[in-house]
């Protein structure tokens, strides 16, 4: 099972209830209103259990976390070692 | 400076529709004798108290101080003095005991421990954050626990089954706060009048069937710039009136701001109010000199808060027809 394949359907049974009715990969979470704040919380849980890494706060940006392809791009850098995004703007 | 932008508002008028509403709301449409308040020694319930006196009178509205062990002491103090100025009486009940028998403390520590092992009960103090701020990041909105150990703090992102119990443990506070207020309500044949403004209502930060729970919310319609400027042609103490907006819900304090809105009322008001009024991103920036990704990330934010937040404002839901209308018969008997 590739990543992209356990990501995907781990948004389409949790936060589409299992009816992704042509919902893309890139189709922005936030966009279409099926991730909140606690949605966010549950898919670091997903990611972190099932790829076993931590992921900082710094890195949790839409540009990470806000679709499918974002995710994988991420994960995949996450998991080979590359540098991820990051949130570079101080508070 | 900042909340003039599209600003019609006129608190004159307001507060005249406002009474003759809740007159005619309380008296004829609920035909009920007055009312009760729930006053917390903020700005919100303060005006709605205000309100509530000229529209019913002071004979047929009493004011209710729910405090708890952690609430600040200044609460209760501010909620004397605005029910001495308003000359209705208020019934001061702590809420302790009752949230001790419900295990909201005991079930609340239990996930601050299992985040915190070394976090002290009834010694250390805490609160929740929202870790985002649309005006200078992009971050996507999370919740994180802040543990206060003497003068240290210490932060981490709550994970999702600790944050989940800490919310349903805390809201039992406003529930059974919601529970007294309607047993003084009943016990008089009186109504219970909600405090949210607008931006709570709208955003969802209020609790169901907890401060969401009442018969009637004259100032939800209202911004909380809005709510300030009523304030300054009603009996308000000026305490209040200068008090920071608090939760008063964790062991430590926390500003509204701090814990979910996270920009200042002023800011906030202006942004939405000018988008309400169809204002242009790039309008709305050059009046506020902030960049077009600042107003856009805020705007976003907003529309988030709302959407998620949607199922807090719907009452029980009966089963349809599929056309959206009830499949049960009129509920009216002809």
């Amino acid at each position: 099972m590739t990543i992209r394949s356990r990501v995907r359907d781990f948004v389409v049974e949790n936060f589409l209830y299992g009816e992704d009715n042509g919902f893309k990969d890139r189709d922005s979470f936030r966009e279409l209103g099926i991730i909140d704040s606690t949605g966010i919380l549950e898919l670091i849980s997903f990611l972190e259990q099932t790829f076993n890494i931590a992921i900082e706060d710094a890195e949790v940006i839409p540009e990470n976390l806000d679709c499918i392809d974002n995710i994988v791009d991420f994960l995949t850098s996450k998991l080979s070692g590359a540098k991820s995004k990051k949130l570079e703007i101080a508070l | 400076m900042v909340a003039k932008i599209g600003n019609v508002f006129d608190a004159k008028v307001e507060k005249q529709k406002l009474v003759e509403w809740i007159r005619n709301t309380v008296f004829k449409t609920l035909k009920k004798r007055g009312a009760v308040v729930g006053v917390s020694g903020g700005i919100d319930s303060a005006v709605v108290a205000a309100l509530a006196v000229e529209a019913l009178g002071k004979n047929r509205l009493l004011a209710l101080a729910l405090p708890e062990k952690e609430s600040s002491p200044e609460s209760l103090e501010l909620a004397h003095e605005l029910v001495t100025g308003l000359g209705v009486p208020l019934i001061v009940e702590d809420i302790t005991a009752g949230l001790e028998g419900m295990g909201a403390y005991r079930r609340r520590d239990e996930a601050v421990k299992a985040v915190f092992p070394a976090y002290r009960v009834n010694h250390d103090r805490f609160k929740i954050v929202l870790q985002s701020n649309p005006l200078s990041n992009n971050w996507l909105n999370l919740f994180k626990l802040t543990l206060i150990q003497g003068k240290e703090e210490q932060s981490l992102r709550l994970p999702l089954n600790e944050y989940l119990q800490i919310v349903a443990a805390s809201n039992m506070k406003q529930r059974l706060r919601m529970v007294t207020l309607y047993y003084h309500a009943e016990r008089k044949n009186y109504a219970v009048v909600g405090t949210g403004n607008k931006n709570e209502h709208c955003l969802g930060f209020f609790v169901k069937y907890g401060d969401g729970g009442t018969d009637l919310k004259p100032i939800a319609h209202l911004y909380k710039t809005e709510v300030y400027e009523l304030a300054k042609i009603l009996p308000i103490p000026t305490s209040i009136q200068q008090r920071q907006p608090t939760t008063d819900t964790y062991p430590a304090e926390v500003s509204q701001e701090e814990f979910f809105f996270r920009l200042p009322f002023s800011m906030m008001d202006a942004i939405w109010r000018a988008n309400e009024n169809g204002e242009s991103v790039h309008s709305i920036a050059n009046q506020l000199h902030l960049d077009e990704i600042q107003v856009k990330r805020i705007i976003d934010d907003l529309k988030q808060k709302q959407r998620s937040t949607e199922y807090l404002r719907l009452p029980p839901l009966g089963h349809t027809d599929g056309n959206g209308k009830s499949a049960r018969r009129s509920e009216r008997i002809n």
